[in-house]
């Protein structure tokens, strides 16, 4: 680390505490709790990426690492972990309200502490990562008793089953035992084991194992049998990381709600010790929660995100998109305007890119007509280059998306033979490559911001339907339908989602601009005609296909077929692959 | 003795009877339009056309006054898909800002007029997607005679008309319609037999006379219906047209019906002294 660090002991009652603080001590403060069986180096990483722009103070909390504390459990309730919490943050920011941070044990403890009645006085905002409120946690599982759906009754087995080792802490000596005998020499290869993590255990490790059992000990039973009701007008973010063992989810997000006046919950995919494992995510998450004016009065808006996170009373009035980046490509007509629409309506930003400026800008005025927000790209999805540019313009001005729907296509039609080779370059440049450059650009993003996402390719029919005259129009959407279901199963553990919709006979300009190869100018333009005709005559029209698009992302569908002949051809082409190869052979533009 | 003026163009005094049969249907609407007030019926606002045509000599209507409110005027209905007897007026009541469409079609002497007309309560600012529809129509009152002008048939019109919506990014909303039609042929109707007595909401006289015109029309390969398919494979016949290009968006309908004069090189609207028109020209938004 770069950073001057100071350290500090602050002698608290019953014990003496070793801080450390970080960076400019006239910048805001941020103060980091760590939880069980860390000491305050787990919060090195993250220490490091916010020293520049924060002062910021980490301690070992009683008892554990270099801090002192009593023998008996008595000295480890919450109320003297809050106090010490306190003692701590009046030595480093005196009058100054602070930013608090906790994880696991020191999430328990910061949200003791934040729930004191003049806790607002004390601190400007919250984060809570992997450690419930454990009155807040006792309400929660009582409701979820009092009245048993299985729902509620699922949740809560769920999260006691992820609670079994506290049940083991409660055994007499054992479990201290365990620690003193060579826990701690395997600690590490246990974390790596569950978390995949490495971390580097402190010298004191065993003694902080064996001696911290007492924070349960001292708690858990009490908290459960006895629950106070605990609010706070202090802001708080939840990061609920995806994959963690000991805290789920339903927990974390549900049992603070009715207990804080302004709660943002916030998904972050990296398994229970996420602090150590991505620092720099955890900082920025904090970065953004605390700078916004959501922490600090004047500050700038929330970030999307944030704003995405907040958690409603009464959530009605929340649309099922709002706060949401949907980006598309080939929105300028088609399915691809319906679909900026659809989302638009549901309360979406919309990034709108077409090749075709003026198109684009068109659904950019009708996003608006709906009152959703709109930013206008002109791409050509086929170009790397271009589409790079596109993916960080869009990340500078919009953020990452939410959902990246892989839309421009174009049409082509004919023998095979009269397909030249840059007719070829041409469709597999726009229907292949474009879905490639857009699920890597924006697939890289989601992963790396780790909330998870959806990216939706445009298949067809064609991908599974032979026909002699689609040879390359069927090539180019086939590639985009297994590109779809393999990305699918690569992507599931970033919780990224992917669907493939496979429409077919939809009254779009597709037909219009489908180059039928081996046909004069005027013979094409006979055929798009007439083809033109049959289309609108199906009479199935984008604003359907966008609609089943919407469900795919709310559903997370693998494969939707939209349409009839869609859902029929799918079946033929299972149940009797040999009549799919009669009816291929028949020319429908012929 | 026919009971319409035949494929020729009408006299300049028939032009003069239609015109001011079709200002006496804008001014109903207007004024009908004007004093809409919130909770009105559109059965209410329909009576009330047809009262105001009534004391002002009308005798008959080519077909009874229709009227729209709110995604009705889209031809939405929130229960289950629209059929042709969602077109009657309703029960359903008018909002502050929601859109409306009045269509009524006045025969003054055997003079046919029909036209439509799209408002909102509360004026032009009360709802955003209303005004951008209504601004983007005058571009089809552009469009049409130009194209007739430019020789096409009547189907290449109707999909010059469905191109327009697509860039747009609206929704054909007279396709809804029977037949899909953006117009019909008008005329003068002489015969007084089944004056007032209606079928489906349409005269007895227009049914007859429409009957009629589309089996002699048909001979001639020609149809009195303008829509998209392939009866409308010709060029316009010269008479008068009422044409009625209704586009949509979310639930929000609007329309112009107005009559178009067709001629045998040429095609203008009968009259521009018209609400939408006068509005249009305020906003800049026509020429």
């Amino acid at each position: 680390m770069t950073q001057d660090v100071r350290t500090l002991a602050v002698t608290v009652e019953g014990g003496k505490l070793s801080v450390r603080t970080y960076g400019d001590p006239s910048k805001p403060t941020v103060l980091l709790v760590h939880g069980y069986p860390d000491t305050q180096a787990v919060w090195d990483g993250v220490v490091s990426e916010l020293a520049d722009e924060f002062h910021v103070v980490t301690y070992d909390t009683r008892g554990i690492g270099a801090s002192k504390g009593p023998l008996l459990k008595h000295g480890y309730t919450l109320d003297r972990l809050a106090d010490d919490l306190y003692a701590v943050a009046d030595i480093v920011a005196p009058d100054q309200p602070i930013h608090l941070v906790g994880h696991d044990w020191g999430s328990i403890q910061a949200w003791e502490a934040v729930t004191r009645a003049d806790s607002a006085q004390r601190f400007l905002s919250y984060t809570s990562i992997s450690g419930p409120c454990l009155d807040h946690a006792a309400m929660w599982t009582r409701s979820g008793l009092r009245r048993p759906t299985p729902k509620a009754a699922a949740r809560s087995l769920k999260q006691a089953l992820a609670s079994w080792y506290i049940v083991m802490f409660h055994l007499p000596v054992g479990p201290r035992v365990v620690w003193r005998l060579g826990l701690a020499k395997q600690w590490p290869r246990i974390i790596k084991a569950i978390e995949g993590t490495s971390i580097e255990t402190s010298a004191t490790l065993s003694k902080d194992g064996s001696r911290g059992v007492l924070y349960y000990r001292a708690n858990m039973l009490p908290k459960m049998r006895h629950p106070e009701e605990r609010p706070t007008s202090v802001p708080v973010q939840v990061l609920t990381p995806t994959g963690d063992r000991f805290v789920t989810p339903a927990l974390a997000a549900q049992a603070p709600a009715p207990w804080t006046e302004r709660l943002y919950v916030r998904k972050v995919s990296g398994g229970h010790w996420i602090v150590v494992k991505k620092p720099a995510l955890i900082a920025e998450r904090i970065k953004e929660f605390v700078l916004s004016d959501i922490a600090t009065p004047g500050g700038p808006e929330p970030v999307r995100s944030l704003l995405r996170a907040e958690a409603r009373q009464g959530t009605k009035d929340r649309r099922e998109f709002e706060d949401k980046l949907v980006v598309i490509t080939g929105a300028g007509s088609g399915i691809g305007r319906a679909t900026a629409l659809a989302f638009a309506e549901k309360g979406a930003d919309i990034v709108v890119a077409d090749i075709d400026a003026v198109a684009a800008a068109r659904t950019v005025e009708l996003v608006e007509l709906l009152g959703a927000r709109a930013y206008l790209y002109t791409v050509d999805v086929a170009s790397a280059d271009a589409m790079e540019r596109f993916a960080a313009d869009v990340k500078a001005t919009a953020g990452v998306p939410d959902v990246v729907v892989n839309n421009a296509g174009i049409g082509m039609s004919g023998p095979f033979l009269a397909t030249e080779v840059k007719d070829w370059e041409r469709i597999l440049g726009v229907n292949v490559w474009g879905v490639i450059h857009g699920a890597r650009c924006f697939g890289e993003m989601m992963r790396e911001r780790g909330e998870g996402g959806h990216i939706v390719n445009l298949a067809s029919a064609a991908a599974y339907t032979p026909s002699r005259a689609l040879s390359a129009y069927s090539t180019s959407k086939a590639a985009v339908l297994m590109l779809s279901e393999c990305l699918r199963a690569e992507f599931a553990r970033y919780g990224i989602g992917v669907s493939a919709i496979c429409p077919g006979f939809i009254a779009t300009n597709i037909t219009r601009t489908t180059k039928f190869v081996g046909q004069s100018a005027e013979q094409q333009e006979r055929t798009r005609q007439r083809v033109t005709g049959l289309y609108r005559r199906r009479n199935f029209g984008p604003d359907k296909v966008a609609e089943r698009i919407v469900d795919a992302v709310r559903r997370d569908r693998p494969v939707v077929p939209v349409a009839l002949e869609a859902k029929a051809s799918k079946a033929i082409s299972r149940l009797s692959p040999a009549l799919a190869r009669r009816m291929a052979k028949i020319d429908p533009t012929g | 003795m026919s009971n319409k003026t035949g494929p020729t163009p009408p006299a300049p005094e028939a032009l003069e009877r239609h015109r001011a049969a079709q200002a006496l249907a804008y001014r109903c609407a207007e004024t009908v339009g004007a004093g809409l007030e919130p909770g009105v019926t559109e059965r209410e606002a329909a009576r009330r056309m047809r009262a105001f045509l009534r004391d002002n000599g009308v005798e008959d209507f080519f077909h009874i006054p229709f009227a729209w409110f709110g995604e009705r005027t889209a031809f939405r209905s929130l229960k289950g898909p629209w059929t042709p007897l969602h077109f009657f007026p309703s029960a359903k009541r008018l909002q502050e800002g929601m859109p409306y469409v009045l269509d009524c079609s006045p025969v003054v002497d055997g003079y046919v007029s029909d036209i439509g007309y799209a408002g909102v309560l509360g004026g032009p600012g009360t709802n955003r997607i209303f005004d951008a529809l209504m601004r983007d129509l005058a571009e089809y009152r552009t469009l049409i005679p130009q194209r007739i002008k430019a020789g096409d048939t009547l189907a290449e019109v109707y999909a010059a008309v469905d191109a327009l919506i697509a860039r747009q990014g609206y929704e054909s909303r007279h396709k809804v319609y029977p037949g899909r039609v953006i117009g019909h042929q008008v005329g003068h109707m002489s015969q007084r037999r089944n004056m007032g007595r209606y079928a489906f909401g349409f005269g007895l006289r227009t049914l007859e006379t429409l009957g009629r015109e589309i089996v002699t029309e048909g001979i001639k390969g020609r149809s009195p219906l303008w829509a998209g398919g392939r009866a409308s494979r010709h060029a316009p016949t010269p008479g008068l047209w009422a044409v009625e290009p209704h586009i949509g968006f979310r639930g929000v309908g609007v329309k112009f019906e107005e009559l178009l004069v067709v001629t045998g090189d040429d095609a203008y609207w009968l009259d521009d002294d018209l609400p939408h028109v006068r509005r249009w020209q305020l906003e800049g938004a026509y020429a």
